[in-house]
C-alpha cells in the first residue's frame, strides 16, 4: 500500500528529534498569540519568515509554520470564549456561545469542549488530507464563480439562524455588513468606493479591526459601565471539566462540524470561512433547544470549533496539492518554501514526498501535542479572568492595537476599531448582535465578486447559475433554508421561542 | 565550520568596507526594506532573498517590512515620506512605473521622491492557457482570439497587477479586446485557470514555472528577447509571432530622496554582490528568473529604466482607459 509507506514516511520525518521540537515550538508559539487578543497568525508568521533562513530545513520551517496557524486557531477561541475577543472569523462564532458560558462560569467546560472538537476535527481531516487531496483537489477545481456564488447565497440566507433575538435586526445587520464590506477599490474597475478618499481604505476595512471593535472594545466599554457585575459574574467558576450531560450533548455537533468543516476547506475561494457560521446554523437547527443558543449553549462551541480546526486542516489540501494559496497564511508558507528552493506546484507530492507527508503527520503531531498541553492549561487561563478588571482591561487594549497594527502596518486599522468599538456599543444598547452584521461583512465582498465574475465569464446570461448543476444544487439548498425560515408555522413558533432577552 | 567560514567572510567584507568608506559608518542598526505587497507573494520573495544576502554584507540585519494596498502606491508613499538616512529603503516591481498613470492622484512625485539603487532583478512573463484550450501554438491562438473576441476570457490578478499589464498589452498587440476577468490576486486567478473556467492568461514565471512543468497549463511563449533556460522548448513571443510584445516584471531597489550619496552607493554595491551570491542566483533560478547584471544593478540603470517604462506603459494604460483611482 502506497499509502502506509508514505505515511510511515511521513511520520519518520515528523517524528524526528528536531522536527518534534520544531512542532512544539510552532504549537507553543501559536496558541501564545493566538491567546493574546488581536495578534493573529498572518502577522505572526511574517515575522518569523527571517527565521526560516536560519532553520535552513523546508520541512522543519513548515511544520513550525504549520504549527504556529493551527496553534493559533486553537488559541483564538481562548480569548473568544473568555473576553469575548474572536481574532478571525472562525472564532467569532465561538463567542457567541462561549463567552455566554464563561459569563456563567463554565469558561473551563467551554475551553474544554473547544480543545476536545478541535482534536477530533484535526485527527479526522489529517486522514482526509492523507488519503483523499488529489481527488478532493479535483472537486475543488469544479467550483468556479457561479459556484462560490451560490455557496454565498446559502450562508446568507441561513444567517439569520445565528441570531437569537428579532429576526428584522438580524437582517438589519446582514444589510450593514454586507455595505461595510462594499468599502475598499472595486476589483472590475479600480473605482474606490467609501473610502472617503483615504488611501489606506483602499483594500478595504480590515477584518480583524472590524472584529475586534464590534466584539472586544465593545463587551469592555459595557463591562465599564458596571464594575460591580463584573466581579461578580467571576466568583462562580466552577466545574473545569464537560459533565456527563456535556459529553452527551458536544458528540453529534462534532462529528457534523467536523464533516462541513472538512468539506468547506477544500474550497480555496473561500468555503473555510463559511464552516464555523454554516455549522453554527445547522446545529441550532437540528437542536432540541434552539432557545439555548446565544445564551452559552455547549452545541454552539462545539460544532463550529470543530468545523473550524477542521476547515484550517483541509485548507492545507490546494497549496499541497496546486500551489495554490487558499488564504494569506498558505501564501506565507508558499513564500517560506520558496526560501528553502522548493517551488510548490502540482509536482511537490511526488518531487518532495518527505516534505508533503511530514507536513501531513506533523499536523496530527501538532494536534496531539495542543491537547495535551492546552487541558491542563485550562485551569490557568479560567484564573485569568480573576485577574482585576481595571489591570486586564487596558492589557487587552494594548494587545490589541499591536495585533491589529501589525496586520498590514496601517495607521487607520486602528481608527477603524475605535470606531467599529463605538459602533458595537451602540448596537449593544440596541439589542443588535454583531455575529450576523461580521457574517455579512466577510460574505458580501465574495458574493459580489464572484456574482459579477461569473456574468462576466456567461457574458451577462444569469441562466449560468442554474445551469451549472453544483450551483443549482446549492441555489435550491438556498431556497430550501429560506422556505423553512419563511414557513408561518415555524415563524410563529419561533416568535414563542424567542422572546428578546432581558 | 561552515557558520565559522561565514563569520570570517563577514569580518573580511567589513574590514574591507570600513577601509574603502572609513568618513561613513553606515549602516549602524537596523535597515527596514518595504515591501509595497502582501508577505509571501513573488515580490517579497525576492526581497527577502536579496535581504537576507546583503544583510550579511553589510553586517547589518535588514528587516523586511510588508506595507501592502492600493497597488503598491501606499508602501511607496511611506518610503518617500521617510528620513533620507538609508535606514528605510524600498523594493517596488514595474508597478512603480505603471502606477504613475495608473492613479491620477499619487501622494508622492515618481520621479523626484527616490533616489536609485538599482535593478534587482526582471521577471519574464508566460502567455499560458488552461490545459484543454484549442489553440496549440501562439499563432493559432492569435487566430482564436480575433475570431473569438467576445468569447476568450483573460485572467488577471486586479487592476495594476503584473497580468494585468501583460494582459493589456497582448490585446493591444492583437489589436483585439478580449473578456478581462479580474481576480484578487494571483492565487484566485491560476485557481480558475487550472479549473478551466478561464481561458488564458499572462504572468510572472515566479506564478507559471511549476504548473507548466506539472502539465497542469499550458504555455504559448514566453515574453522575453531569449528563451529561458528553464523551458528550452518554449518559443519567445518574437518567435512565435508577435514580435515586439516583449514584458518583464522589472524590480527596482530605491531609497527617499536625498539620501547620501555614499551611502546609496555602499547599498548599489552591496546589492552588486548579493545578486551574484550562488544562493540568491540558485534560488532566482528555480523561480524562473535571473538577477540582473551588476552593470544593472545601479543607480543610473534602475533611474532610465523607470523613465523608459513610464513612458511607455502610459499610452497603452491611457488607451485602456481604466484607472485605479
Amino acid at each position: 500500500m502506497d499509502l502506509f509507506s508514505n505515511l510511515a514516511l511521513g511520520f519518520s520525518t515528523a517524528t524526528s528529534l528536531a522536527n518534534l521540537g520544531f512542532c512544539l515550538i510552532g504549537v507553543l508559539l501559536g496558541t501564545l498569540i493566538g491567546v493574546l487578543p488581536g495578534i493573529g497568525a498572518t502577522a505572526t508568521i511574517a515575522m518569523l519568515l527571517p527565521i526560516t533562513f536560519q532553520i535552513g530545513d523546508a520541512t522543519s520551517s513548515l511544520i513550525m509554520l504549520a504549527g504556529i496557524y493551527y496553534g493559533a486557531q486553537y488559541g483564538g477561541s481562548t480569548t473568544a470564549i473568555l473576553i469575548n475577543m474572536p481574532g478571525e472569523s472562525s472564532s467569532a462564532v465561538t463567542a457567541i456561545d462561549g463567552y455566554q458560558m464563561a459569563r456563567q462560569g463554565r469558561a473551563g467546560a467551554a475551553l474544554a469542549i473547544a480543545a476536545i472538537g478541535s482534536f477530533f476535527a484535526g485527527t479526522v481531516s489529517t486522514v482526509l488530507v492523507a488519503v483523499f487531496a488529489p481527488p478532493l483537489t479535483a472537486i475543488a477545481l469544479q467550483f468556479g464563480a457561479a459556484e462560490y456564488f451560490s455557496l454565498m447565497v446559502v450562508g446568507l440566507v441561513s444567517s439569520i439562524a445565528l441570531a437569537h433575538g428579532s429576526i428584522v435586526k438580524a437582517l438589519a445587520m446582514v444589510v450593514l455588513g454586507l455595505l461595510l464590506g462594499l468599502v475598499g477599490t472595486d476589483i472590475f474597475s479600480g473605482t474606490p468606493r467609501f473610502t472617503l478618499g483615504i488611501r489606506e481604505y483602499a483594500d478595504g476595512l480590515n477584518f480583524v479591526a472590524v472584529a475586534i471593535g464590534v466584539f472586544g472594545i465593545a463587551e469592555i466599554l459595557r463591562n465599564l459601565e458596571n464594575e460591580q457585575t463584573r466581579t461578580a459574574l467571576i466568583r462562580h467558576v466552577s466545574g473545569l471539566f464537560p459533565t456527563r450531560d456535556d459529553w452527551k450533548r458536544m458528540t453529534a455537533p462534532i462529528l457534523r462540524g467536523t464533516a462541513l468543516g472538512s468539506a468547506l476547506g477544500i474550497l480555496p475561494g473561500g468555503g473555510a470561512i463559511l464552516a464555523s457560521f454554516a455549522s453554527y446554523t445547522m446545529e441550532k437547527r437540528l437542536s432540541k433547544r434552539p432557545q439555548e443558543f446565544g445564551r452559552g449553549a455547549i452545541e454552539g462551541v462545539a460544532g463550529p470549533e470543530s468545523a473550524n480546526n477542521a476547515g484550517a486542516q483541509t485548507s492545507f489540501i490546494p497549496m499541497l496539492t496546486l500551489g495554490i494559496p487558499a488564504n494569506p497564511v498558505m501564501a506565507l508558507m508558499i513564500g517560506a518554501m520558496i526560501i528553502q528552493g522548493i517551488v510548490p506546484g502540482p509536482e511537490v507530492a511526488s518531487s518532495n514526498p518527505e516534505l508533503f507527508w511530514g507536513i501531513i503527520a506533523s499536523m496530527w503531531i501538532g494536534n496531539l501535542m495542543l491537547i495535551v498541553l492546552n487541558l491542563p492549561l485550562i485551569g490557568l487561563w479560567v484564573k485569568l479572568l480573576t485577574v482585576p478588571y481595571y489591570v486586564l482591561f487596558p492589557a487587552i487594549m494594548a494587545f490589541c492595537s499591536i495585533g491589529v497594527y501589525s496586520v498590514s502596518s496601517n495607521p487607520y486599522d486602528l481608527y477603524a476599531v475605535a470606531l467599529f468599538g463605538l459602533l458595537g456599543y451602540v448596537l449593544v444598547k440596541l439589542r443588535c448582535e454583531p455575529a450576523p452584521l461580521l457574517l455579512g461583512f466577510v460574505l458580501g465582498p465574495l458574493l459580489e465578486e464572484n456574482l459579477r465574475r461569473a456574468m462576466r465569464l456567461s457574458r451577462g446570461d444569469p441562466m449560468t447559475f442554474l445551469e451549472r448543476p453544483i450551483s443549482a444544487v446549492l441555489l435550491l439548498m438556498a431556497l430550501g433554508v429560506l422556505v423553512v425560515v419563511l414557513l408561518p408555522a415555524v415563524r410563529k413558533k419561533r416568535e414563542e421561542v424567542f422572546v428578546e432577552e432581558d | 565550520m561552515k557558520k565559522f567560514a561565514g563569520a570570517l567572510l563577514a569580518a573580511a567584507a567589513l574590514a574591507f568596507t570600513s577601509s574603502a568608506w572609513a568618513q561613513s559608518s553606515y549602516p549602524e542598526r537596523t535597515v527596514t526594506v518595504v515591501v509595497p505587497f502582501a508577505a509571501g507573494g513573488p515580490t517579497d520573495t525576492v526581497t527577502r532573498l536579496v535581504a537576507e544576502s546583503m544583510s550579511k554584507d553589510l553586517g547589518q540585519q535588514i528587516v523586511v517590512e510588508n506595507v501592502g494596498g492600493a497597488g503598491g502606491t501606499l508602501g511607496a508613499g511611506r518610503v518617500a515620506s521617510a528620513d533620507p538616512d538609508g535606514y528605510t529603503l524600498l523594493l517596488h516591481h514595474i508597478g512603480m512605473a505603471t502606477s504613475a498613470t495608473l492613479y491620477r492622484k499619487l501622494a508622492y512625485d515618481t520621479l523626484n521622491a527616490f533616489d536609485y539603487v538599482g535593478l534587482v532583478t526582471e521577471v519574464p512573463m508566460t502567455i499560458v492557457a488552461r490545459k484543454d484550450f484549442e489553440p496549440t501554438d501562439l499563432k493559432g491562438l492569435v487566430e482564436y482570439a480575433r475570431a473569438n473576441a467576445d468569447k476568450v476570457t483573460v485572467a488577471n490578478a486586479g487592476i495594476g497587477a503584473a497580468s494585468h499589464l501583460c494582459g493589456m498589452l497582448f490585446m493591444s498587440a492583437i489589436q483585439t479586446p478580449l473578456v478581462t476577468v479580474p481576480y484578487k490576486g494571483t492565487g484566485p486567478a491560476m485557481t480558475d485557470l487550472l479549473g478551466s473556467q478561464v481561458d488564458i492568461m499572462c504572468d510572472q514565471t515566479t506564478n507559471t514555472t511549476k504548473q507548466i512543468k506539472g502539465g497542469t497549463i499550458k504555455a504559448y511563449a514566453v515574453t522575453t528577447p531569449q528563451r529561458l533556460d528553464v523551458f528550452p522548448d518554449l518559443p519567445t513571443t518574437d518567435e512565435a509571432g508577435l514580435p515586439g510584445m516583449q514584458v518583464s516584471i522589472w524590480h527596482g531597489l530605491y531609497a527617499p530622496k536625498g539620501t547620501p550619496p555614499e551611502v546609496v552607493e555602499k547599498l548599489s554595491q552591496s546589492l552588486q554582490k548579493a545578486l551574484a551570491d550562488p544562493n540568491v542566483v540558485a534560488r532566482f533560478a528555480e523561480l524562473g528568473t535571473v538577477p540582473s547584471p551588476a552593470s544593472d544593478a545601479t543607480p543610473a540603470a534602475l533611474k532610465a529604466k523607470l523613465e523608459g517604462e513610464i513612458t511607455r506603459w502610459k499610452p497603452i494604460i491611457e488607451a485602456a482607459g481604466q484607472y485605479a483611482d
